[in-house]
């Protein structure tokens, strides 16, 4: 079906007010300095995030709303803003008392369970930097970023510190405690941890928040570069303005929304808008424990009156897979919104939510470094769909190329592919690589932060995501470094050389698919096969590890000795293979 | 194709995705996904596979009800019979 390519909006049709209902005069009057004062800043001075997200609403009339439904198999847990900031005390003092300070580094590993949440936001009262972890990684990526951080503290539950802690904890040296909370969420009894429940019983429910400073660093969030070790990009509590404000015009929030992002919290989404941005903006948040599942899902959606939902593509094409049928046995009248990120979403996906909730999915686009939505389609706004949307208020983007000389050239013509780029400044932008500062310098020339996306800007000013300018995949949403995944197949005796790539797949975007080639004495058959995906899922998690892997003689390395991984995509997908004067060896 | 049969192939079909697990220390009444370390993708062609082995309809509202290997068996069982 010829569908059009514009999907009219304007803000006079909206249930509810937009906050960004005249893009131009907004962006206008809008200032990174207006936006922060609108939030409270800390009594003595100084900024925190916890204070704005949980403390400056147990204090004012939201005290006896709730901030958090959390939806586990046993039935729901609601968690009004005043526990919640008795509950995030509690954990501030289990910290303190076990000698753990401002700027030390705190590791979660969990799944989307209550004490995660206090974990975030009691370690920010403590001025403690959190670093999530995704709970599907195995114990390699876990150990990896705990060392590069020098984590001091974990947090995590009985069966995953079995599985995936307990075997690498010996080579964890700065590790000195793990908070560990039962399965079940009760008590857990293991050697070598502490039992999180009964520290935060015996805690005090009064705090003072450490004074914290705007550039003072609260997250660590880890993500994947084409080449070395992952990345700890490093995010200060000024960040919380930027929180505040994408929550405010890209969310959409207003008081009277229950709202879920169904992000992982062990992903940079999950911490932004799964933990802070809705908190900021004093609305009720659902968590939903349980992995996905489309019916479960439609009624959550329902039951919960969720009327801004911000989710993934992959979720949603899972849910299309499911057939709208499935969404209209169910009603959703309190839903107004719905956003989507972590990829582009295509066209269709973002037709199938008027088929399916009456609504379009809006995209919108931000990375690990951006620390929050930067470019988004907004309630107000026409959707193209397919684009990305366009810049919110705060933010600067630009295509740009490197010219000749290296020197960097803005493409000022519409419909031209370059580099996103973006001006610095906004309070949420990376501060940092963790050690790494030339891989931070790398990615800027003169005012400008490098994305490493490629994309275009149409004549209206919008959007259009193209491609990656390195070969860092990415699945359901998530950076997945090649290096890493090459390097944990390089382990084994079988293997002599390994190249990743991001195989283009329906649902989830891009898979990992491995290239390997044998060492002499090993024979490519399906037992190896298999053994070097379970040697792989072992040591990666499932979420990192590849899930295809096939034998070739030798792998194309350029003459400098790197493997061409983008030679590799193009055969696997029977493309031209392009300029391989620099190949070192046809394969 | 008898219980045991069947039990049999659902292992060698998560064994296929998942070749790291330990057979023998899955309990078939735990869900089976707290056991093994399988995300959303893999849970998905885990099911795609037994459908295509077994030649059985698997529709996705039924997802929801298969967690343990014990919901496994008898809802593949029963559809078997």
């Amino acid at each position: 079906m010829e569908r059009p390519r514009i999907i009219r909006k304007s803000a006079g049709d909206l249930p509810e007010p937009p906050h960004l209902a005249d893009y131009a005069a907004e962006r206008a009057a809008f200032s990174w300095q207006r936006a922060r004062s609108e939030l409270a800043g800390l009594p003595g001075g100084g900024l925190n995030i916890a204070y704005e997200a949980v403390e400056r609403h147990a204090r004012g009339e939201r005290a006896g709303h709730i901030a958090f439904r959390f939806l586990g198999n046993n039935g729901a847990r609601e968690v009004t803003f005043a526990e919640l900031s008795g509950l995030t005390n509690r954990f501030a003092n289990v910290l303190k008392a076990l000698g753990i300070a401002k700027g030390d580094r705190l590791f979660l590993l969990a799944s989307r369970i209550p004490e995660l949440y206090i974990a975030v936001l009691g370690s920010f009262k403590n001025g403690t930097v959190v670093s999530p972890l995704f709970s599907a990684f195995g114990p390699e990526p876990i150990a990896t970023r705990i060392n590069l951080g020098a984590g001091t503290v974990l947090v995590t539950t009985a069966s995953l510190y079995e599985r995936k802690v307990a075997p690498v904890r010996s080579q964890l040296p700065t590790l000195r405690h793990v908070l560990v909370v039962g399965d079940d969420g009760g008590s857990a009894d293991i050697p070598g941890t502490l039992d999180l429940g009964r520290l935060l019983a015996e805690a005090s429910e009064r705090f003072e928040i450490v004074p914290t400073r705007p550039e003072d660093l609260a997250l660590l969030h880890f993500t994947s570069g084409t080449t070395g070790t992952p990345k700890g990009a490093m995010h200060v509590h000024e960040a919380v303005v930027t929180h505040w404000a994408t929550g405010k015009y890209a969310l959409d929030l207003h008081p009277r929304d229950i709202y879920w992002c169904t992000a992982d919290p062990g992903w940079v989404t999950g911490t932004s808008y799964g933990v802070i941005a809705p908190l900021l903006h004093g609305v009720t948040s659902i968590v939903d424990a349980a992995d996905f599942d489309a019916e479960r899902w439609y009624r959550i959606l329902q039951e919960q009156r969720v009327s801004v939902w911000y989710t993934a593509p992959t979720a949603i094409r899972m849910l299309m897979k499911a057939g709208a049928d499935l969404a209209r046995q169910y009603a959703f009248p309190d839903l107004r919104f719905i956003a989507s990120v972590g990829e582009p979403l295509n066209p269709e996906a973002v037709w199938w939510g008027l088929e399916a909730f009456g609504l379009p999915i809006h995209d919108n686009w931000w990375q690990t470094e951006t620390g929050g939505i930067m470019i988004a389609n907004t309630p107000a706004m026409d959707i193209k769909p397919g684009s990305m949307g366009r810049p919110l208020p705060g933010i600067e983007a630009a295509i740009v190329q490197k010219g000749a000389d290296g020197r960097l050239e803005m493409v000022d013509e519409p419909d031209r592919d370059g580099e996103l780029a973006l001006k610095r400044g906004w309070p949420s932008m990376l501060r940092g690589y963790l050690d790494n500062e030339e891989r931070y310098r790398r990615c800027f020339a003169g005012d400008w932060y490098l994305t490493g996306d490629l994309a275009r800007r149409d004549a209206d000013g919008y959007y259009w995501f193209v491609g990656r300018a390195d070969d860092v995949i990415k699945s359901a949403g998530h950076l997945i470094g090649p290096f890493e995944v090459e390097s944990a197949l390089m382990e084994h005796p079988a293997v002599a050389e390994a190249g990743v790539i991001g195989k283009p797949d329906e649902m989830v975007g891009e898979v990992v698919k491995a290239f390997v080639s044998l060492r002499q004495g090993f024979n490519p058959d399906d037992a190896l096969r298999r053994e070097l995906l379970g040697h792989a899922r072992r040591k990666l998690g499932a979420a990192v590890a590849p899930k295809e892997i096939e034998f070739v003689g030798v792998l194309p390395r350029t003459r400098s000795g790197k493997i061409m991984r983008r030679l590799l995509k193009a055969r696997e997908l029977g493309l031209p293979e392009g300029d391989t004067s620099t190949l070192e060896s046809g394969g | 194709m008898d219980e045991k049969e069947l039990r049999a192939v659902l292992i060698e079909t998560l064994l296929d995705i998942a070749p790291e697990v330990e057979a023998a220390r899955l309990r078939d009444d735990k869900p089976l996904r707290s056991q093994v370390d399988l995300d959303s993708m893999d849970w998905l062609n885990f099911l795609i596979a037994l459908h295509r082995k077994l030649a059985v309809e698997i529709p996705e509202a039924d997802y929801a009800r298969l967690v343990t290997l014990k919901d496994l068996q008898a809802y593949l069982g029963g559809k078997l019979r």
